[in-house]
């Protein structure tokens, strides 16, 4: 075997809130992000299915998370995102995608409309600082709007599975959670403060994710585990989103793609308004994509990893972006961008797996959908 | 952890050996597969392949990393445990009972006096996990 190198407790890495719980309870603790975070509890398959078949608890107090006020926090927005903000009814959220002028992508978030001429924007932890100073450099003079960093005020929880809606009235909610539209949103008293549910998650399953108070985090966290909803770590988020296809920062999106070629065009607006990456992103729907993000399956033992080469007929088309094992398939899935003409459900290719060609098919997207 | 069966020898590379009735029974040790997580993939050789002591003998896939496996001792593959195969996780629950992963022949019984003892292992872990937090 060879040896993984030891993980010592690095100081100069943010802690979550709810830090002292995961060590508590033994969890394995990773860097990422700029962050020590927990990768496991229990074990990534074990908490993968507890969250497809039961409901399982996630720490996500990385992510940033930025309120945007004013009568122009609809007009900045606009500005920064390839969606337009402006369809959102009060308490509702969508996904959207933050571009360069070329039409990069520099991050994809969730923004949700509050009240009262409140916007909340949840990002990756990876991209939390630059984009705010992406936004606050959209400010144009006189507008009247003010940005508030409220990641370091607060913890993040997602609660995830075919059980968090009973398990979320039984702890924290109340009958609250039914009034609660698809895509939506509300801000409720948790343990005498303000706190902000919304329907949203990286799962592919039902659930929300709860933004509370830092100092009410530990409370919460406790609630929901009492309850008997099982700790989950990065793992299993991960080996869940993509199962669900939902696209990583970092491995399957970036500066270097469009959110055409990336499958994202659903969350672009194309209408008169300008937005940052307008213009480039026109073109590509003009001229169209020339590769496509697609969905790859192996039908044969081995696991397809960020960054191995795909193949057609021995000659390299594209690499992994994101790869791994789905618990659910039993077998390895992945993403790549692959040229357009290769794109096509159906499409028989092979992934170089350390010297070794495992053979994959392109299938629909996604790998798993949930019936419920 | 608990200690090492002090019925097999151990290698630095975190694989195990066992001599029984002339044959060779090897694996990976508990704390292998508790560093490695969920195991999913085990890559060996066929019966009839030749494996050389300290010699890279095939891999192993978790979830989250791959890693080698090395041979603790060298001869001939006699048979694959079939189990693992089919439920890598079998390694996971019990990596010195039926989580065993090749039956071999070995060339020179002997080569077991180059590998470390249970206490031995026990301790090259102990500075290894005492390194994690």
């Amino acid at each position: 075997m060879d040896r993984e190198e030891p993980i010592v407790s690095d100081a100069s890495l943010k802690r979550s809130p709810l830090d002292a719980e995961h060590r508590r309870l033994g969890a394995k603790m990773v860097p990422f992000a700029g962050w020590e975070m927990p990768i496991q509890f229990s074990g990534i398959i074990e908490e993968h299915n507890a969250v497809r078949h039961r409901v399982g608890v996630f720490d996500v107090s990385h992510m940033g998370r930025l309120i945007v006020t004013g009568p122009d926090a609809a007009a900045l927005l606009r500005r920064a995102l390839t969606y337009n903000v402006r369809r959102l009814e009060e308490w509702q959220a969508h996904y959207a995608v933050m571009c360069r002028d070329d039409g990069g992508i520099i991050d994809d978030l969730l923004v949700y409309r509050m009240d009262a001429g409140r916007f909340l924007v949840v990002d990756n932890a990876s991209n939390a600082d630059s984009d705010r100073d992406h936004i606050a450099g959209l400010v144009e003079p006189g507008m009247d709007v003010t940005l508030d960093d409220i990641q370091q005020r607060t913890a993040m929880v997602a609660v995830q599975g075919p059980e968090s809606s009973p398990l979320l009235a039984e702890t924290v909610t109340g009958t609250l959670i039914q009034a609660l539209p698809r895509h939506g949103c509300m801000e409720f008293e948790l343990l005498g403060s303000n706190a902000v549910i919304a329907q949203s998650g990286y799962t592919g399953e039902a659930g929300c994710e709860i933004i509370t108070d830092a100092g009410r985090g530990h409370a919460l966290w406790e609630a929901l585990l009492a309850a008997r909803a099982k700790p989950c770590g990065l793992g299993a988020r991960d080996t869940l989103r993509l199962e669900a296809a939902l696209p990583l920062y970092g491995n399957d999106i970036d500066r270097t793609a469009n959110p055409f070629e990336a499958g994202l065009g659903w969350a672009v607006d194309l209408d008169d308004e300008p937005f940052v990456g307008r213009e480039a992103l026109l073109r590509v729907r003009e001229e169209g994509v020339r590769r496509r993000l697609v969905c790859l399956q192996a039908s044969d033992k081995g696991i397809m990893r960020s960054g191995f080469p795909v193949l057609r007929n021995g000659e390299t088309v594209g690499r992994v972006t994101s790869g791994g094992f789905s618990p659910t398939l039993g077998t390895s899935i992945g993403m790549a961008y692959v040229p357009l003409e290769l794109a096509e459900v159906g499409t028989s290719l092979e992934v170089d797996v350390r010297g070794r060609p495992l053979p994959v098919t392109v299938v629909k997207r996604p790998f798993y959908k949930r019936s419920n | 952890m608990a200690d090492s069966p002090k019925d097999r020898r151990y290698t630095k590379e975190h694989e195990w050996v066992r001599l029984a009735d002339g044959e060779a029974l090897l694996g990976i040790t508990d704390f292998a597969q508790e560093q490695l997580g969920d195991l999913v993939y085990f890559d060996l050789p066929e019966p009839g392949a030749q494996i050389r002591q300290h010699a890279k003998l095939g891999e192993v896939e978790s979830v989250k990393a791959v890693s080698e496996i090395y041979a603790p001792v060298s001869g001939e593959v006699v048979e694959v445990n079939q189990r693992v195969m089919e439920s890598p996780e079998l390694v996971n629950r019990d990596p010195y009972g039926d989580g065993w992963l090749l039956k071999v022949k070995p060339g020179d019984p002997s080569e077991l006096d180059n590998l470390l003892s249970a206490e031995e292992y026990d301790a090259l872990v102990a500075t290894a996990a005492g390194e994690q937090h």
